[in-house]
């Protein structure tokens, strides 16, 4: 058998093997790849920044499920953190049953780190089903679509919650999601209410953002691991975003040297089975 | 009984009389501490004067909201000198229905706003608004008083006369050449070769004794798309029917999969086979997203399906399931506005559907002349839009080189 | 009428919430809200309709016998371990709840492996069918070459013009590309509501009669 026919041939299984240990071995022996920051997630961090501490809150929707959070958790820690340090009051909820978890996990995580209090300087809203009624009803007043905190306290208790309404109180809204919550809340909130709105997107999802990033409807963007890496850069604390970095650049020299391997094989074939046509062999 | 109700009147007079007095006392009191402390000024603080205050905000301008539900008025200011002191503590609004007193607290805003929405306003009342800066050490300075202003709600937002004008010729193609298709006018429509196969594939499964499965995405039925792929089903469905092939639709949605039985049923009802419909076949999963992928991809091994349809909104998941579905033998034909997933569909698919193509599916398959009508109605619509897209490019290049001002394209474009 | 009433629901709701995107008064946002939470309300019925298909179609699998009802046993075990759990804890959301510890420890990496396994489908997939059989096959193979390298870091080790085009494949040919295809959904979007609203598009409630 020739050397194209067994490439050609080569059960899937070797490269799943091949995949698996180039993105395992990074992590035992990092690389310390350094990270160069794009502008849209400069935009984003600069937004975040541009923020009053203590001013309007700052709006987190955590709407990742756990099948994508390994990608976009690291995403909405990086903003957590960043919001925490500068002393900006968030407010986080969720537009998927499944964030709800996802969403408490990281800004207790956040939270704990930066000794805030529940109440004071952060609120957790919890989960509403219906996404676009959802994002429009906060568009209209908070408290109909939300009259209590996730653990059943009305939000007239909640000292962060003071005075704030509907869009017009919340200063920048971001969401982190692996599904169209990102557009729901362009489409929504952005577009009827003017509400300034940033997004965390897996990598596969960033190039849908562009459009949006380009007319201004999105004020930044953090696509990935990558994104997070870049984030965690910018706020000065490298965290599991920097550390699949290396992973990732590893994978995507093997995806390459994979097409081009696959390339070879396919014209060193096809060439051979002209030869044998010219031959009269076929 | 008549002596309790009696005792009761009594006890009433009695509260009564004592509460009134109370009232009536205070009244007083009121009145004379008011009195002595003329001229009135009660929101604004003795220390107005003092040294130690922070500079004031000046330029206070009001307006009301424009196109806004009512309750709302627009506060605008100049910073306060004083804005990047350490001992500023930010602008406070206040609002008043009287020009020098009477002001309550209306809301705040942080170190370099000079906006604040005031969305509590009183509709159609003349207000007074005034903005105060905090220091650290509890002290407040006011403004002057602003104009009065009042604030109403409009009946239309004038923002959006483009969109209207836009929608009301959109809609005017589309029942123009929807009654133009009644009336009988022949209308072409290209092939869509993802489509013509779609009996094939049917035709294939029945043959060799397999179910079909039909996957609509992982969107909810606010999507059109999911809209578009429930359309679709019905057609698919009428076939199966026909054949009497079994079909297999798992949901990530519940309400997707409540119209989709209705959809399935009806279908095997119009080709006279309601017998064959089985409900338990058209059944919900899950919506969490990876879960649904292990449970079609089990479907998928288990069942081995001749043939799988993927119509509608897909996410990252769209590989794993197109990969999974081809390593079991399937024909595949997929169909997504989603366009981050075309690729992966088209690598692992037969036949994919490309953006608008799933739109024009049911239209296409069912072949009702009405239908079609609006895919035409949506290419003139296109074609308008292409031909602004050319205008203002040119217009925005001549602008770019000095030539002419393209100001008057903004109000075209933008809306609120 | 089983036809006429939820067509004339479909267009009097349609045409309303059409109407209200121009008119901003707080006479008509007040239906607009009440509106928005009736469907919010609808909505979370939907998740126990989904649990009662969930629960019937399982029930029936293991009442007929079938083949593969071992599966239908693992939805019964999952589905009553979490609802029990949920509710033998005050506090089910806590963090140490039992409910918490499954959700964070069996359901996120079993969710996050299956996500994971894009990335194995995705080399294998470049593998066998990515080739430059064409011009445009060659074309698409080297920009996603380029913009490969250029989302990692080991991209702007090789050259600072890999990051620098990738940023132009990503902000020019698929800004383009994507906006085309946006503009077309756009109008697909519109057509198939304003089909569905005017009833001329009815599939969606089982057929055109």
């Amino acid at each position: 058998m020739s050397w194209y026919d067994w490439l050609l041939g080569i059960d899937r299984r070797w490269i799943f093997l091949t995949i698996a240990i180039a993105v395992v071995i990074p992590f035992f022996a990092p690389l310390g790849l350094p990270v160069v920051v794009t502008p849209p997630v400069q935009n984003l961090y600069d937004a975040v920044e541009a923020l009053e501490p203590d001013g309007k809150p700052l709006l987190l929707s955590i709407d990742y499920t756990p099948a994508t959070s390994p990608e976009l958790e690291p995403m909405s820690s990086g903003v957590l953190r960043h919001a925490f340090r500068k002393d900006i009051p968030v407010i986080v909820m969720t537009l998927h049953p499944a964030g709800y978890g996802m969403a408490e996990s990281a800004i207790l995580a956040a939270a704990e780190e930066f000794g805030k209090e529940y109440g004071e300087d952060y609120v957790f809203l919890g989960f509403q089903p219906g996404t676009s009624a959802v994002i429009l009803g906060l568009g209209v007043n908070i408290r109909t679509v939300f009259p209590e905190d996730a653990y059943g306290t009305p939000l007239s208790e909640l000292p962060v919650m003071e005075g704030i309404r509907n869009y017009d109180d919340v200063s920048l809204l971001i969401t982190f999601a692996g599904w169209s919550a990102a557009e729901a809340w362009i489409y929504y909130a952005h577009q009827p209410s003017g509400q300034i709105v940033g997004a965390g997107v897996t990598a596969v999802m960033a190039t849908d953002y562009y459009p949006y990033l380009d007319a201004g409807q999105l004020v930044g963007l953090l696509g990935g691991m990558r994104g997070a890496a870049e984030y965690e850069r910018l706020i000065d604390r490298p965290d599991a975003g920097a550390r699949g970095m290396d992973s990732q650049s590893v994978i995507h020299l093997i995806i390459i040297l994979l097409i081009v391997l696959g390339n070879a094989a396919y014209f060193a074939s096809r060439r051979a089975r002209r030869l044998a046509q010219a031959r009269g062999e076929i | 009984m008549g002596h309790d109700r009696g005792r009761l009147r009594g006890a009433r007079f009695v509260t009564g009389f004592v509460a009134g007095t109370l009232a009536a006392a205070a009244l007083v009191v009121c009145a004379a501490t008011l009195s002595a402390q003329e001229p009135i000024e009660p929101a604004v603080p003795e220390s107005l004067a003092a040294p130690e205050l922070l500079a004031v905000p000046t330029g206070v301008q009001v307006e009301d909201t424009p196109n806004d539900r009512g309750a709302s008025v627009n506060v605008t200011w100049e910073l306060s000198a004083d804005d990047e002191s350490l001992r500023f503590e930010g602008y406070r609004v206040y609002r008043s229905a009287h020009p020098e007193t009477g002001f309550v607290f209306a809301g705040r805003a942080g170190r370099g706003a000079t906006t604040y929405r005031d969305s509590e306003a009183p509709n159609n009342e003349p207000v007074y608004y005034r903005v105060a800066v905090g220091d650290a050490e509890g002290g407040e300075a006011f403004s002057a008083t602003s104009d009065a202003v009042t604030a109403s709600p409009q009946w239309f937002n004038d923002d959006r006369v483009n969109v209207l004008i836009a929608v009301f010729i959109f809609v005017v193609a589309i029942v123009y050449f929807v009654n133009a298709a009644r009336g009988g006018k022949e209308l072409f429509i290209r092939r869509l070769a993802g489509l013509d196969e779609v009996d094939n594939a049917v035709g294939r499964a029945t043959e060799m004794g397999k179910p079909i499965l039909y996957i609509s995405g992982l969107s909810t039925i606010s999507d059109v798309a999911t809209i578009a792929a429930i359309n679709i089903l019905g057609e698919v469905a009428k076939r199966t029917a026909e054949y009497n092939t079994r079909l297999i639709v798992p949901c990530a949605d519940p309400i997707v999969m409540a119209v989709e039985q209705e959809v399935v049923k009806e279908a095997y009802a119009k080709v006279g086979r309601p017998d064959s419909y089985n409900e338990d076949d058209v059944f919900y999963l899950t919506r969490s997203q990876f879960a649904y992928v292990a449970g079609v991809n089990g479907i998928m091994v288990r069942q081995r399906p001749a043939t799988i349809l993927y119509m509608g909104m897909f996410f990252a998941e769209s590989l794993v399931l197109a990969e999974t579905g081809a390593s079991v033998g399937a024909i595949q034909i997929a169909g997504t506005d989603a366009v981050t997933q075309l690729p992966f569909f088209i690598t692992s698919c037969d036949y994919t559907l490309i953006g608008e193509e799933l739109y024009a599916a049911s239209a296409y398959l069912s072949r009702e002349p009405v239908l079609l009508g609006g895919l035409k109605g949506q290419d003139t619509l296109k074609f308008i839009i292409g031909v602004l897209i050319v205008i203002t490019v040119i217009v925005a290049t001549l602008a770019a080189t000095g030539a002419i001002s393209n100001d008057f394209m903004t109000p075209l474009f933008i809306t609120h | 009428m089983r036809r006429q009433l939820p067509l004339a629901l479909c267009f009097i709701f349609g045409v309303f919430t059409a109407i209200q995107y121009y008119v901003p008064h707080f006479r008509v946002q007040w239906f607009q809200e009440r509106l928005l939470q009736w469907l919010m309300t609808l909505l979370a019925f939907a998740f126990l309709l989904g649990t009662v298909s969930l629960i019937k179609v399982h029930y029936h699998k293991l009442r007929d016998r079938a083949p593969d009802r071992g599966f239908s046993l693992v939805v019964f075990a999952g589905l009553f371990t979490m609802i029990g759990l949920g509710f033998i804890h005050p506090d089910h959301h806590a963090p140490g709840s039992p409910f918490n510890q499954m959700f964070l420890n069996v359901q996120v990496p079993i969710e996050a492996t299956m996500f994971s396994l894009l990335a194995f489908y995705v080399a294998s997939a470049a593998f066998r069918a990515f080739r430059a059989r064409t011009l445009e096959a060659t074309l698409l193979l080297i920009a996603a070459a380029i913009v490969m390298l250029g989302r990692v870091p080991i991209g702007d080790l090789i050259s600072p013009k890999i990051p620098e085009a990738t940023r132009w494949i990503l902000e020019v040919p698929n800004l383009t590309a994507k906006r085309g295809v946006m503009i077309g959904v756009g109008l697909g979007m519109m057509a198939t509501a304003l089909k569905i609203m005017l009833g001329i598009e009815r599939a969606w409630m089982g057929g055109s009669d």
